[in-house]
């Protein structure tokens, strides 16, 4: 197949512009400076691209959420990429760089931005230099800056790290962060589209979202339908890693099903040493946790909801057998517990006391009410939380607990009060 | 007045004004939403998640906007997928809000369980403990027990100094951000901010000192929990130990309410001592907010040297002596002096000590006029009597369409509270002008300023609207129109000239006689609007009457000292001797002090009167805004000291050989004296003075939605008496006197104020001294250069004989051809100092 996403793959050198360029690089750039912004909006709603960060927010209506006739509007791209077993945008930065910057130019045109900041995961310093020199070379080029290619727009493009926080890839925590204050989030209203970047109409897409810009434009909405799901077009990259023989990032049509990821020859192909598949994270840490009988179904952003999971970042982290999954869950715990902003009350809290009970579980000093009491913790977190991050911290423990109550019987002394009666239904 | 909103909150319909929170529409129908980040005078940020309420709105047709309806004909509802929280959502039209259902209980009981499972629990011994907001909602929100392992719970630092004044526990920190925002949105010096992240989230100071602002103490009445404290109070006793008196800030003209409170302790020997001081709630004076100086600066009226026996001048010595005797002395000598007899107040006295004090001279004295305020740096109070800011006033009103001028002072060092409503005026939307030789902080918030040459005050003043087209129109055309006016390189004839102009101003403008409206004086202290309005005044009488035989004024009066002329002078609560306005005793033949201290000129006395500092006793003070608040005792008397108004009654009644009786108490002396005699206060009794109003928000209560953190106002609001323009109009301008304002050549030299200046009261708060401001002589880099003065010299002010020292400093705000000079007392004379330079010896 044809990548439409990861084109290095298929083409040497893309990240030159040169040998962009000769692949149809920036064409939709130079099409969209004739059109009207109203006309790219509508294409790209028409396309049916939703947000490739984990949300799946519909790309073409979060720019038309931007009011007609601000002054001031910014175009953030999301590279904070923190997520647990993500890898993807840093793929796509690393080798692929134009096609981010080209659909954030678009983005820029559509919302009538002058300024694009790429906000970059701290720890992907590296990384950046490709990018760097990426746009370097479109600003040489007169792709970017004053008066593009003669058509009187002008924009500038501006890549940022930030000091390695995953609550910064939270688009409000990552604007606060952008703007040098403290990297939490905001309780929204107000939206970034209304009060955004230093209180401006802002954008913030992932990296992701971004590369699938330019191909829509140059093919059309209606090619970019024929790709994914009749509600989750489009191609997607999956970060496949964990048990697997064939770890990587591997570019997919939506609507694949994540056995097909897993096991089939051209993607994970199988697990390693013939061993048994115990439980999948589909989505980071972040998400609830699947197991043998959930994988037939699709993986697109409506698919993992019918087994009470979510699609996210499509980061599939794979465990066999030998995995115990309040390890895996303390692991887990402690990262969100590390990541946790502190900003309210049940996250902060919550995280670690999740972590505490883990840890004594794990050390054999649980009891069964030890897990009682940690699932209800992790219920009383839901609902409760100023931004994601908290809701996230809450889907490995409550679906390890679910899935798999014998991992947790066997570290725990039996408690006459409270027996661990989970997993009835 | 803004829109209303209907909304239903518990099956309760009730209307608040549109932008209303959630919490606080609920807390009008005295329905309480608990909250812990919320606070309804800062910006909501949604963090603590306490308020989790559940929240929907009528639903809409989308095409034709019609109310859809459920199967049984009630509208129907769109109760979002999770609770909300009350503190950041506001009101809109038909919303509907349920607080009491069983998943907001239990949201809350979880809330809080989340808070505890961090907090220390160390209630025992916390400052907050009985009056913590923490500890009310545990108690209706907590369980009984602790899930929490209590060995997994997470240690902190308990004692991070922020600064020398306010200390933080680090355990305590529920991480709410009240102070934070504090910081930055209200008191505008963002000093404080979080740091790290997590459970590691902590309060830091970047500032040098640490916590460097004029309102730090405010932070630990507002934090939910006892996480800051001032080194005034930590540890200094529980709060259910205290007993509350609502009394009034002595400082300034604003006249902070404020709650002092006290305790009986075996530690200070029995005695009843102030342990702390906090804002009590008055939303047309300070809100709830009060100065770092109204808050540490009382130690001096508990200080060891305060006066305590009457004392009289035998064989040269001051001695001990009683009362019967010293008063017996004071009234045959008065009484024997007759017209060679003056009086001298000073302008921290209440109405009654000074309505006491001319009666003292023109009733028992025969018509005496010799009287006066013994200190004039600012005039204008029979202008501001006239066209004064009229009453029903409320800076916290200023906004939009509405202009405010502030000339010749600095309301950041002098008044802070009406800096600080200034500013938020401005923030709000109304144009601010300043206008002042140099830069002050107000300029920041300004949207236009000048910066006059000395001496040109009154001209600009006069000019304001010829000036500036922008200027004139935002003068002429304001909706509402306040003027402040100080003294700053200003004399007192200039400053008189002043207010005559801005009058005038007002006047053409027609600014005057609605509220709102009307010029304010920056009065140097907190009762000089009440020095005018008892008339301590030698050519007009209690009532703003003219006296058609003029007394001599201060000026005369210490001329008169000097030459002989004047035999006896009577000086209550002011210390001439140390201001520099007089040099000594001269021709006198007898002088009385009444003070607190035996200050330079107590002790040159030939009898000297205890008085009672304000903690000890009650009375009334008429702030700049002509508000007349009454402050309570809050201590014992200290010694055998007595009222001001006591010991200038029973010299009455000696001299009238008891027709004139000692009034019972100060409440009679204002409902039988003041009020008969003052006009403007004849509504005014103590009663009406304590009249109470309900005031949003509601603090200070039991309740859980806002307990325990600041006093409610159950003493009284006052009562801001009319201007005569709210009655009729003034038919002609006010005369402005010619005067020669031209500067000597040569360098200008020009006090500045600043809140903490050495040698005041303040000194007897240990607690401020690092804070003090250093004796400065702040000059531009070219005339530090020609006078070849380098930044951090060592200067000495030659101020007629008195040797002060100074450290030099050059800084890019002060004008060319001035010098201000900060950190400096009052002192006559300073402004024509010599400036000479010390020669430090080199050291290796
Ligand atoms: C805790 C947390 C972490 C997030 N991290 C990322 C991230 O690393 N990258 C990203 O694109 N979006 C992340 N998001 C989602 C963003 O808030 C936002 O929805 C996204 O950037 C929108 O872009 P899209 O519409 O293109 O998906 C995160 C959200 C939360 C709550
Ligand atoms: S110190 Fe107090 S006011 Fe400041 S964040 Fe902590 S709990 Fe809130
Ligand atoms: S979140 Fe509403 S009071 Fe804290």
């Amino acid at each position: 197949m044809k990548h439409v996403l990861l084109r290095h793959r298929d083409v040497p050198d893309i990240h030159k512009l040169e040998v962009y360029r000769k692949n149809g690089g920036y064409e939709a750039w130079q099409q969209v400076l004739k059109m009207q912004p109203a006309d790219v909006i509508d294409v790209v709603k028409a396309s049916g691209l939703r947000g490739r960060g984990g949300a799946g927010f519909p790309t073409g209506i979060k720019w038309s959420f931007i009011p007609k006739g601000a002054e001031e509007v910014y175009v953030v791209i999301n590279t904070d990429e923190s997520e647990t077993g993500t890898f993807k945008d840093r793929e796509l930065l690393e080798r692929n760089p134009h096609q981010v910057i080209e659909g954030a130019l678009i983005a820029a045109y559509a919302v009538g931005a002058k300024a694009i900041y790429n906000y970059w995961r701290g720890e992907y310093m590296d990384a950046a230099h490709e990018c760097q020199a990426a746009v370097k070379e479109a600003y040489e080029a007169g792709l970017i800056g004053e008066n593009i290619l003669e058509s009187g727009f002008s924009c500038d493009f501006y890549n940022h790290f930030g000091a390695g926080a995953y609550i910064c890839g939270e688009e409000t925590a990552l604007l606060n962060s952008l703007m040098g204050y403290l990297g939490q989030p905001w309780s929204k209203p107000p939206f970034p589209a209304i009060e955004g970047l230093y209180a401006k109409p802002t954008v913030v897409n992932n990296t992701e979202t971004m590369a699938n810009i330019p191909p829509i434009i140059v093919n059309g909405a209606d090619w970019y339908r024929q790709i994914g799901t009749e509600r989750s077009p489009g191609p997607k990259i999956a970060c496949l890693s964990g048990h697997v023989n064939k770890p990587g990032n591997y570019e997919v049509p939506l609507g694949i099903t994540y056995r097909e990821l897993i096991f089939g020859e051209a993607y994970g192909g199988g697990i390693p040493g013939g061993k048994a598949f115990k439980a999948l994270l589909p989505s980071g840490g972040s998400g609830p946790i699947m197991i043998d009988e959930h994988l037939d179904v699709p993986m697109t952003f409506e698919g993992p909801e019918t087994v009470g999971s979510v699609m996210g970042s499509a980061s599939l982290i794979v465990m066999d057998e030998t995995v115990n999954m309040v390890w895996a869950t303390t692991k887990a715990i402690h990262f969100f517990h590390h990541e946790s902003c502190g900003k309210c009350t049940p996250c902060r809290e919550g995280t670690y006391w999740m972590e505490q009970l883990l840890h004594r579980i794990m050390e054999g000093h649980g009891t069964e009410r030890d897990v009682r009491v940690l699932e209800n913790v992790a219920e009383n977190i839901g609902g409760k939380t100023l931004c994601a991050l908290g809701e996230f911290a809450r889907n490995p423990v409550l679906s390890s607990i679910k899935h798999f109550p014998e991992d947790y019987r066997a570290l725990v002394q039996p408690s006459a009060e409270i027996p661990l009666a989970v997993a009835a239904d | 007045m803004s829109d209303l909103v209907s909304i239903n909150v518990d099956g309760v319909d009730i209307e608040v004004p549109a932008g209303t929170t959630v919490v606080d529409a609920a807390m009008r129908a005295d329905i309480q939403i608990p909250v812990f980040c919320h606070h309804p005078k800062l910006e909501p940020v949604g963090m603590c998640r306490m308020c989790l309420v559940r929240i929907g709105m009528p639903v809409r047709d989308r095409a034709t906007g019609e109310l859809l309806k459920e199967p049984d004909g009630s509208v129907q509802y769109n109760w979002g997928r999770t609770l909300q929280t009350g503190c950041t959502v506001r009101v809109a039209p038909g919303m509907h809000v349920v607080t009491n259902s069983a998943e907001a209980k239990d949201a809350r009981d979880d809330i809080i369980e989340f808070l505890l499972t961090s907090h220390p629990l160390d209630c025992p011994i916390c400052d907050k403990g009985g009056e913590c907001p923490l500890q009310n909602l545990t108690m209706a929100h907590g369980g009984g027990t602790s899930r929490f392992n209590f060995n997994d719970k997470l240690t902190n630092d308990k004692s991070v100094p922020l600064g020398e004044l306010i200390y933080l526990d680090r355990e305590r920190c529920i991480q709410c951000a009240r102070c934070t925002r504090f910081q930055s949105e209200i008191a505008d010096d963002p000093v404080i901010a979080f740091h790290n992240r997590g459970r590691h989230l902590e309060i830091v100071t970047m500032s040098d000192p640490g916590f460097d602002s004029y309102w730090s103490g405010n932070t630990t009445d507002i934090c939910p929990v006892g996480a800051l404290t001032t080194a005034d109070f930590r540890f200094g006793a529980r709060p259910w130990e205290l007993t509350p008196a609502a009394t009034l800030s002595p400082h300034d003209a604003a006249g902070e309410n404020i709650t002092v409170s006290t305790r009986r302790e075996a530690k200070s020997g029995g005695r009843v001592v102030v342990k702390r001081i906090m804002p009590r709630q008055n939303e047309w004076v300070n809100e709830i907010w009060i100065s770092d100086r109204t808050r540490f600066v009382h130690h001096f009226a508990e200080a060891a040297d305060r006066l305590k026996m009457p004392l009289v001048r035998k064989n040269g010595q001051l001695t001990p002596t009683t009362w019967d005797e010293a008063l017996t002395l004071v009234a045959e000598k008065l009484a024997a002096t007759g017209e060679q007899a003056a009086g001298l107040a000073g302008d921290r006295l209440s109405n009654e000590d000074l309505f006491m004090f001319q009666k003292l001279f023109r009733k028992a004295l025969n018509k005496n006029n010799n009287i006066d305020l013994a200190n004039k740096r600012l005039a204008g109070g029979d202008v501001t009597a006239d066209v004064g800011i009229a009453s029903g006033s409320n800076l916290g009103d200023l906004g939009k369409g509405d202009t405010i001028v502030v000339i010749a002072t600095d309301l950041h060092e002098e008044v802070p509270i009406w800096w600080l409503r200034v500013k938020q005026a401005s923030e709000r939307g109304a144009r601010l002008i300043v206008l002042n030789v140099r830069e002050t902080r107000l300029d920041k918030h300004a949207s236009f300023v000048m910066h006059y040459a000395p001496g040109q005050a009154i001209a600009v003043a006069g000019n304001l609207l010829e000036h500036d087209e922008e200027v004139a129109t935002a003068v002429r055309d304001a909706d509402n129109l306040v003027i402040f006016y100080g003294y700053e390189g200003l004399s007192y004839d200039e400053t008189d000239a002043l207010a005559r102009t801005l009058g005038n101003l007002l006047l053409e403008t027609e600014h005057v006689g609605r509220p709102n409206n009307g010029l304010i004086a920056v009065w140097p202290r907190n009762n000089t609007q009440g020095v005018w309005d008892m008339a301590v005044h030698p050519g007009l009488t209690p009532g703003y009457r003219a006296d058609r035989n003029p007394g001599l004024d201060a000026n005369a009066i210490y001329a008169g000292a000097e030459s002989g002329d004047i035999t006896a002078l009577y000086i209550v609560g002011a210390d001439p001797v140390g201001d520099g306005l007089m040099p000594g005793r001269g021709a006198l033949d007898f002088m009385v002090v009444q003070e607190l201290f035996l200050t330079e000129t107590a002790q040159l006395a030939d009898v000297v009167l205890p008085a009672q500092s304000w903690l000890e006793r009650d009375g009334t003070f008429t702030n700049g805004e002509r508000r007349v608040q009454r402050y309570n005792p809050a201590i014992q008397k200290v010694g055998d000291s007595r009222p001001d108004w006591q010991i200038l009654a029973q010299v009455i009644e000696k001299i009238t050989e008891g027709s004139e009786k000692t009034p019972f108490a100060a409440s009679l002396v204002f409902s039988k004296e003041i009020a008969k005699s003052v006009r403007a206060y004849k509504d005014m009794d103590y009663r009406t003075l304590g009249q109470v109003v309900e005031q949003f928000p509601k603090v200070g209560g039991d309740d859980l939605y806002y307990g325990g953190t600041s006093y409610a106002n159950e003493a009284g609001i006052g009562q801001q008496w009319s201007a005569s323009a709210e009655s009729k109009k003034p038919k002609k301008p006010f005369d402005v006197p010619e005067l020669d304002v031209t500067r000597p050549a040569g360098l200008v030299l020009l006090r500045v104020a600043a809140l903490y200046t050495p040698g005041t009261l303040n000194q007897y708060s240990e607690l401020l001294h690092a804070r003090m401001a250093k004796p400065t002589v702040m000059l531009h880099y070219a005339d530090a250069d020609q006078l070849g003065i380098a930044d951090g010299m060592s200067l000495v002010l030659r101020v007629n004989g008195t040797e002060l020292p100074a450290t030099a400093s050059i800084q890019d705000g002060v004008p060319s051809g001035v010098a201000l000079l900060r950190g400096f007392a009052w002192r006559k004379g300073l402004e024509s100092a010599e400036i000479v330079k010390v020669q430090t010896p080199i050291t290796a």
